[in-house]
Parts: C-alpha cells; sequence; structure tokens
C-alpha cells in the first residue's frame, strides 16, 4: 500500500502532466502549417498526456494537501523524470528508428537544457519534432527557474539556499514580491519576454520564422539545441551570431536580478549583483585572451574574425549553451579546454546555465583564501563576504559538501563510463558535458557511439546536474523514506 | 545661563563640570543615581534623576526656565525625543542633541524646528575619531585642530633638534619660508607657557603651537624637527565605538588591523568592515602582538574602554617597536602621568570632544572651542560683529585690541565675494587666511582665531567681542 504521503503527490503530478499536454499545441499548429505529418502523432502524445493527468487527478484528489518538505523533493524529481516519459512519446512515434534509450536520452537533454543529441541528420527531421525539442528546452529552462526560485529555498537545500541569505541585493529586498507565486510569476515574465526579443531578435538578423522560433527558445534556456547539423554555422551571418552571444550571456545572469533591473527599470542593479560582476571580469578576460590566442596561433589571420568566432566559442560553451559555428578541431587543444573549464561555474545561479554557479564558484575562490589568510593571521575574525553581504558558515560547508559531491559525480561517471568502453578522453568530455549541462563536449567527441547503459549514465548524470546535485540525491538516502 | 544637561554619562559628566566652573546654573538629568550622586558630591549643581525623554522629568528639571538643553544621552532616540519635547512643551532657545548614529545624520532635514528640532547634531565619536585621523596624516604633531572648517589649522608639535629653526628665534621662520604664512602662537617649555617674540629662540623639547593654512602645515613641521616617513600600517587596539570608527574611516588610505578583545563582537566588526585585518584577542597579549607584527606598525592606537588597558598596551608596543604610539586616557591623572614619556601621544577624549559643544555654549559668536594641553590653554575661533562703535574689534588694528595678557591672535578667516557669482550661495565666496600681523584691521564678520594660555582668562575674551547693547 502506497503511504498517504506519496498519494498527495499524485494530484499535483496529474495537474502537471495535464499542463504538458497544453504545450503540444504548438507543434502541432507547426506540423499543421509545414504539414509534415506528424500532427496525428502529436495528437496522440497530447490525449495521452492529458488521460493520464486527468485520471491520475480524479483518482487521488482527494488526498490532496498542502506539501511537506520532502514531498516537494520527491515531486521534482518526479516530474524531471516523469515529464521526459511524456517528452519522449512524439520521438517514439515519429522517428520509429529510435530506441526507447535514446528517446528517453533525447527527452531529458530537453528538459534538463542541455542540448546532446543522438539524432544525426538533424536538418532533415520534420519541423515539428525540431520545434518540440526546443520546446522542451524552454520549458526545462522555465522549470529551473521556478526550481530555484521557488522549490530549493522550501527544501533547504541547494542554490537558491546560498542566494536566499547572502546574494546580491535582488533576492533580500523587498521588491521582489513577498509571495513565492508572484516572484515565479515575475521571473516567467522576463523569461518569456526575453524569449520573444530573442525570437524577434534572430527574426531580424536574417533567419526565416521557424528557426527564429527554435534558436529563440534554445538561447534563453541556454539548452543549445539547433534544428541544423551546423548548429549556428548554418547561417554563417555576424548579425546572427551578435543575437546568440547578447541572449545567451542574458540567459546566464540571475532572473532575479533581471527582475528587480525591470521592475526598478535601473541598470545599477547589475552593477550591484557581485555575480555579475565576475561573470563580467572573466568572460570579458576570456574573449580577449581567447581571441588573441586565435589570432596569434590559430587558423585566423585577422583579429577580428578571430574575434567573432572567439566570441561566440567562449559564450557558448561558457553559458553552457552549446551552439556551434566553426569547425573547433582544427583550433589550438588549449581552447575547447579553457572553455569547457569556463562551463563548469561561469553562469549565475538562479540562471538556466548549468555547473556549479558562479557563486558557489566565488564562496569556494574565498574560502580558500580565507583558509590561507588564517594561517598567517591565527587570531584574525575574516568573514566570508560576497558583495556586502557576509556568507555564515553553514552555507559554506553546503557549499564544499556540494562541490566534492560534484566532483565524486564527475569521477565516478567518468571511470563508469570508462569501464564500459569508451576512451578516457571521451568519457571525460561526454560527462562534463552532461553534467554541467552544457550538451557540447571537447570538439570531435559524440555521444552516438555510446552503448545503451552508458546512455542512461549519461541521462541520469544530467539530470543530477539539473537537479542541482542534492535534490536528486536526497531521494536516494534511507533517512528521505523513513517515517 | 541655565541649561539642562541629559545623560551623566562621560559626554555629559565633562560638560557639566566644564560648564559649572564658567558660573553656568546647571541641572543634570539621568537614570542612573550612582552617576548624578557622584557629581554631585564633586560639583556644585542640581541633579534629576528619570528618564531624559518624559514630560515631567524636564519639567522638573526646570526646562520651563532653561536657556538651553544639551541631550548627551546614549540613547539617539532619548536625545531626539527630548528635544522635541524642549522645543514644544518649554520653548527652550538653544537645544543639541548627541546624534551617533550616521542614518540619522544624513538626513539633516529631520533636525529642522518642524521635526525633531535640534539646533546642533554633535557627534563625539566622530569628532575624536576626526581628530585621531589627522593625528595620521601628520604623524609628527602632538595635537591638529582646525577652524574655519578646515581653512586653517593650528598644530602643536614638540620641536627635536635637526629642524632648521630650533635654536634659532621665531622670526627665522619668515626668513627660511617667505612665501609660506605661518605664525608661532605660543611655546610651551616644560609646563609654562611662553608667548613668542621675535627674538625668542626656540629650543630643542618646546612644544610649539603654530598657525598656518591647511596645505602649509607639513613645510612648518619640516622647519621644527627632521620628518617621519608617511604613515602606512596602523594597528588599533579596541574595537569599541571609536576603533570600529577609526577603522572604517581610514581603512582605505592605510594597512589597519585592529584587536578586539571579544570574539563575536570581532567577528561583527569584521563583516562590516571591508579591508581591516580584524584580530580576536587581548591588546595586553604580547604574542598577539607579536605575531602581529606590532614592531613594523607606524602608529599604533590603543582605543579601548579601560584607560589602564590602554597604557599597558601601548607601552606594550611602543617597547615591541612601534613607531609611535597613541592611547586614549580619561584620568587626568594618568594622562599627565605617561605624557611624554613612553606614550607618544595621550588623547583625553572628553577633552577632545567637549570643544564642539562648549563652543555653543559661550558668548558671543564662538564658531569653536579646542581645548589644548589637556585643558589648561584654549583656541576660539571668534566671529567679530558689529562695526567700529558697537563693537571693541571690529574697524582696530590688531596692535589696538585690549587684550588680556595670555591671549594672542593667530590668524583672520576673512569671506570675499567671488567675481562670478555661482548658484550656491556658499560656492559664491572665497576664503583668505590672513596672518595675525600687528597693523591688520579687522573687519566685520572676520573670523577671529584666538590662542589663550591660560583658561582664566577666556571670559575675558569672549567679553571683547560681545557687541554693545546698541548694536539690535
Amino acid at each position: 500500500m502506497m503511504p498517504h504521503w506519496l498519494l498527495a503527490l499524485s494530484p499535483v503530478l496529474g495537474i502537471i502532466a495535464m499542463a504538458m499536454s497544453a504545450t503540444h499545441a504548438l507543434p502541432i499548429f507547426v506540423a499543421h502549417i509545414y504539414d509534415d505529418g506528424q500532427e496525428p502523432r502529436f495528437v496522440i502524445s497530447m490525449l495521452l498526456n492529458f488521460g493520464a493527468g486527468a485520471f491520475l487527478w480524479l483518482a487521488t484528489r482527494r488526498y490532496k494537501r498542502e506539501l511537506a518538505l520532502r514531498e516537494g523533493a520527491l515531486l521534482v524529481v518526479i516530474v524531471w523524470t516523469a515529464g521526459a516519459l511524456f517528452a519522449s512519446v512524439p520521438l517514439l512515434l515519429s522517428l520509429p528508428e529510435l530506441s526507447f534509450t535514446d528517446a528517453y536520452f533525447e527527452a531529458v537533454s530537453g528538459l534538463t537544457a542541455t542540448g546532446a543529441s543522438v539524432l544525426s541528420e538533424i536538418d532533415r527531421l520534420p519541423p515539428s519534432i525540431n520545434v518540440w525539442r526546443a520546446e522542451l528546452q524552454w520549458l526545462g529552462g522555465m522549470g529551473v527557474i521556478v526550481l530555484v526560485v521557488a522549490i530549493l529555498p522550501m527544501l533547504g537545500v541547494g542554490g537558491r539556499q546560498v542566494s536566499k541569505a547572502e546574494i546580491p541585493g535582488p533576492m533580500k529586498e523587498e521588491s521582489l514580491t513577498p509571495r513565492i507565486t508572484q516572484t515565479a510569476k515575475g521571473l516567467w515574465f522576463i523569461y518569456a519576454a526575453l524569449t520573444v526579443a530573442c525570437m524577434v531578435g534572430y527574426h531580424l538578423a536574417g533567419m526565416d520564422w521557424l528557426d527564429a522560433v527554435i534558436h529563440g527558445f534554445t538561447t534563453i534556456s541556454l539548452g543549445g539545441l539547433s534544428s541544423h547539423d551546423a548548429s549556428l554555422g548554418q547561417f554563417d551571418s555576424p548579425a546572427i551570431e551578435l543575437v546568440a552571444i547578447v541572449f545567451m550571456l542574458l540567459g546566464a545572469l540571475n532572473f532575479a536580478t533581471h527582475f528587480l533591473a525591470w521592475y526598478r527599470r535601473s541598470l545599477s542593479v547589475y552593477a550591484r549583483d557581485p555575480e555579475a560582476y565576475w561573470f563580467a571580469a572573466v568572460m570579458t578576460l576570456s574573449i580577449a585572451g581567447i581571441s588573441l590566442l586565435l589570432w596569434w596561433k590559430g587558423p585566423f589571420d585577422d583579429f577580428w574574425t578571430a574575434l567573432r568566432y572567439g566570441a561566440f566559442y567562449v559564450v557558448s560553451i561558457g553559458t553552457t549553451t552549446g551552439y556551434a559555428n566553426a569547425d573547433y578541431e582544427l583550433w589550438p587543444v588549449f581552447v575547447p579546454l579553457w572553455v569547457l573549464f569556463l562551463g563548469t561555474f561561469l553562469s549565475c545561479s538562479g540562471s538556466t546555465g548549468g555547473g556549479i554557479k558562479m557563486l558557489r564558484a566565488i564562496i569556494l575562490y574565498k574560502q580558500v583564501y580565507r583558509e590561507l589568510k588564517r594561517l598567517v593571521h591565527p587570531n584574525a575574525a575574516i568573514p566570508l563576504k560576497v558583495g556586502q553581504h557576509v556568507v555564515s558558515n553553514h552555507v559554506v560547508f553546503a557549499v564544499l559538501a556540494f562541490f566534492f559531491i560534484w566532483t565524486a559525480v564527475m569521477v565516478s561517471a567518468t571511470l563508469l563510463l570508462a569501464a564500459t568502453g569508451s576512451d578516457a578522453v571521451n568519457a571525460f568530455s561526454v560527462i562534463v558535458g552532461c553534467l554541467n549541462n552544457i550538451g557540447a563536449g571537447l570538439p570531435g567527441i559524440d555521444i552516438e557511439p555510446l552503448t545503451d547503459f552508458q546512455t542512461w549514465v549519461c541521462t541520469f548524470v544530467m539530470l543530477l546536474g539539473r537537479l542541482e546535485l542534492f535534490v536528486m540525491l536526497v531521494v536516494f538516502t534511507p533517512a528521505f523514506w523513513r517515517k | 545661563m541655565r541649561i539642562v544637561i541629559l545623560g551623566a554619562g562621560q559626554v555629559g559628566s565633562t560638560v557639566a563640570e566644564s560648564l559649572v566652573t564658567e558660573a553656568n546654573d546647571i541641572t543634570v538629568v539621568d537614570l542612573n543615581f550612582d552617576r548624578l550622586k557622584n557629581l554631585q558630591d564633586r560639583l556644585d549643581l542640581r541633579t534629576i534623576r528619570g528618564n531624559a525623554a518624559h514630560p515631567a522629568v524636564l519639567e522638573s528639571a526646570g526646562a520651563r526656565d532653561a536657556d538651553m538643553i544639551l541631550a548627551v544621552t546614549q540613547s539617539d532616540e532619548t536625545n531626539l525625543v527630548a528635544c522635541k519635547l524642549a522645543a514644544t512643551m518649554f520653548n527652550i532657545p538653544t537645544k543639541m542633541a548627541r546624534i551617533r548614529s550616521a542614518d540619522y545624520l544624513s538626513h539633516p532635514e529631520i533636525f529642522s524646528p518642524q521635526n525633531f528640532a535640534v539646533d546642533f547634531p554633535i557627534c563625539p565619536e566622530q569628532v575624536l575619531t576626526d581628530y585621531i585621523d589627522k593625528l595620521l596624516e601628520f604623524p609628527e604633531a602632538l595635537q591638529v585642530l582646525e577652524f574655519a572648517a578646515g581653512r586653517v589649522s593650528l598644530v602643536a608639535v614638540r620641536a627635536f633638534q635637526g629642524g632648521p629653526l630650533v635654536g634659532h628665534p621665531v622670526s627665522h621662520l619668515r626668513t627660511h619660508m617667505p612665501q609660506i604664512d605661518a605664525r608661532v602662537a605660543a611655546i610651551f617649555r616644560g609646563d609654562s607657557p611662553i608667548l613668542p617674540e621675535g627674538d625668542t629662540i626656540i629650543e630643542a623639547g618646546d612644544e610649539v603651537f603654530f598657525i598656518a593654512a591647511a596645505e602649509n602645515i607639513r613645510n612648518v613641521l619640516h622647519e621644527l624637527r627632521r620628518m617621519d616617513k608617511p604613515v602606512k600600517r596602523v594597528m588599533i587596539g579596541g574595537g569599541g565605538n571609536i576603533g570600529r570608527r577609526l577603522a572604517k574611516q581610514i581603512e582605505h588610505r592605510y594597512d589597519a588591523k585592529l584587536i578586539e578583545f571579544n570574539k563575536a563582537h570581532a567577528e561583527r566588526i569584521a563583516a562590516e568592515l571591508d579591508r581591516t585585518l580584524v584580530l580576536a584577542g587581548d591588546v595586553t597579549d604580547e604574542e598577539l602582538l607579536e605575531n602581529e607584527n606590532v614592531g613594523d606598525m607606524d602608529v599604533y592606537c590603543a582605543l579601548t574602554n579601560d584607560d589602564e588597558n590602554n597604557i599597558m598596551s601601548s607601552l606594550l608596543a611602543k617597547r615591541m617597536g612601534a613607531r609611535k604610539v597613541i592611547a586614549l586616557i580619561n584620568r587626568s591623572s594618568y594622562v599627565n602621568l605617561v605624557q611624554a614619556g613612553q606614550i607618544d601621544i595621550a588623547i583625553s577624549p572628553a577633552q577632545a570632544t567637549i570643544g564642539t559643544l562648549l563652543a555653543r555654549v559661550r558668548r558671543g559668536d564662538c564658531v569653536a572651542v579646542h581645548s589644548l594641553r589637556r585643558g589648561a590653554a584654549e583656541a576660539l575661533e571668534l566671529v567679530a560683529h558689529g562695526d567700529r562703535k558697537s563693537s571693541k574689534v571690529v574697524g582696530h588694528r590688531i596692535e589696538e585690541l585690549d587684550l588680556p595678557k595670555g591671549a594672542t591672535i593667530g590668524a583672520i578667516v576673512r569671506r570675499r565675494e567671488r567675481a562670478g557669482r555661482g548658484l550656491d550661495a556658499q560656492a559664491s565666496f572665497d576664503y583668505d587666511v590672513i596672518m595675525a600681523h600687528h597693523d591688520v584691521v579687522i573687519e566685520p564678520e572676520d573670523h577671529v582665531i584666538v590662542f589663550v594660555v591660560n583658561k582664566r582668562i577666556v571670559s575675558k575674551v569672549e567679553k571683547l567681542f560681545q557687541v554693545s547693547i546698541g548694536f539690535f
């Protein structure tokens, strides 16, 4: 017999499933316009979604009540795993040669805004399928924002817990509304507005509307999925690349900071956000350095071309998006290694990016500095400050634990892939790409040759990375299931 | 004058003491019975026990016919309320409040007559902090006092063998530095004052007081002693009100370290400060001072609340090699014990801060009063009002003034309208600093800086500057 507290989750899941059926409207519309034959399949998937949701809701409605903390954690895990299950249905229906493993991987890669793909010849996929894959990334990005802003703080773990007490102005000040639902609405509004702006930007820069919509979805969510095998390189347009860079940068900043800037009609909010400061500093230095390196050692003869490709690459991988616009295999090997390293920490907390987040990186760096200073001055009281706010030791320990788990997951998953047949570089590259939701690893290395088992490992790692490790792992602890 | 003083803490009792000797009727209000009893036993004044922000208490303290109220309790809020009551219920003409929070001070509009009705907000902690800050800027000086909003300074310095002017008459200052106008106001040799004439010889060990425009201080100091390297490293002992303020004020200009005894308090201070290294420990802990290289410090400031700790700690720091040590010492008997010995500068917080208060209490139009040499001497900034008929000063040459013996005029600050009128009233004036040579004629509204070697003659000087009745 299922415990009651699990039953209480079902009606919520039912509602979410029914809401998700509504998201099928867009691919159905696209299928109808382009007449690509996928319309009935999306309708089937939609009905399935709606039916399952309605059944769950109706059957367990009477158990509905306020959710407790641990139910929240479980809810998040179920939403992401079961959501991916439903999301893979249209893929399975329209691409019969796709195995369930691969379809599920593809759906998780979408919902976690990772952008890795097992599919090839993407150009020849039906437009509605590409829209669906892009929309999944967009929904995933939106989910992450709610997760970080609304759910993690209730659980008392993860990124927002850090941000709640210690971060920039945004989270602390009265102007982010007192209620979570209102806050979530405000953030979604920013998210949607940026998406629309991005789509319009792409269209003005020369994309047709279909491509603009697809890439708009995957730019703001930092997913990096494209409807072309050559990714953004397909267009070979500096204007399109510029639009991409601008919106990738915006997507990698804390959405609470965007919200506050919009609310106050003031750009000074960004200047006061220490995360944004470090983000901008590391980004600028990296772009300058990489461009100079590409000009000096690399394939480009003039600086401006080097800057165009260098800036795009640094922003694309650094923000965990994963678009490509050139053949990176020809570049000095330092460049991809450096940007992959950036991708592990550069995105700000409360953004749609992956990795350990800038805030945690700042705290880790300052903690190291603090320990060193303590060796010289054993009596000193050295507070760890981010911006003007003091970070409590409790949070520092949580960040250290997070970093430890992150490293442990990366090492063990890499070893697991190596043990099951991948070579070392390959395994490392794929796992870094998945754990940090970048999608792309080192150039020239693909997901495709993975075995089924390895694909499941990657799927799990993507979910771990997206759900900020703790939320996913807490569900696997015995204490979680104890009464 | 009838004056009501609210609060009998350090500030309140020092002010009371100082004002009683100047023939005022003082009533002191405080909650603490022992403090009041102590005051009552020593001084000729009245004490009332009660909450200073309650109308009934103010009433019984004689607020109805008081000329002035000084709200100097520990609590900003009590002081504000008391001033408001003094204005609304008792119509006391002059109201001063001690305001410590920078938050209040940054909104001057709340002190207006419609609001809290504070005529002069004062912050003794800030005055003391500025005082120490000045000493860090001029590490050779014993005391640096500012007049006319910082345009003129009076500097006390001990003359040392090696200064170009030492061993020479005062008049050589002019020949050494023809382009710089400075004036030696007084010299203390041992404990006795010498009013310098042109041929007075400056000896090594003399405490020389000179007046100069702010930008010339360094040049004049150079004449009197070998100059030290500018201050780079500062260590502050004690993270109390003063220590914390000082650290915050100087941390971007100097390398600052601060020692605070209470660990929790140390952590709070560290959170508040940006660059200061905050250490948790005892200021008299030799090992801690050793580990933190007190010997390499340019200045060590002992600023705890405890006199003995400050003395011990600064002696220790000096022995371990700190270049210059400053100690905050409340008890005047201690100050006399340690000054000019191992401790370079002993600051009496009460004497350093009381000037701003006294300036408002004095008759005549007195802008600033500074105590010198632990209160034995005073420097006053007075405004000359009226015209040749109504005033004994205006329109007269300095040599004609009937100054009592022991008083000298150091400098005059004269406001002059600027050629092009600015929009801002303040900005449309320039200020001239005029050194007081015998033939300078004093004009109306001049700020006159008077140096008084003996406090007993202060009232005579003030009388001199009062305008006779006919003026009004």
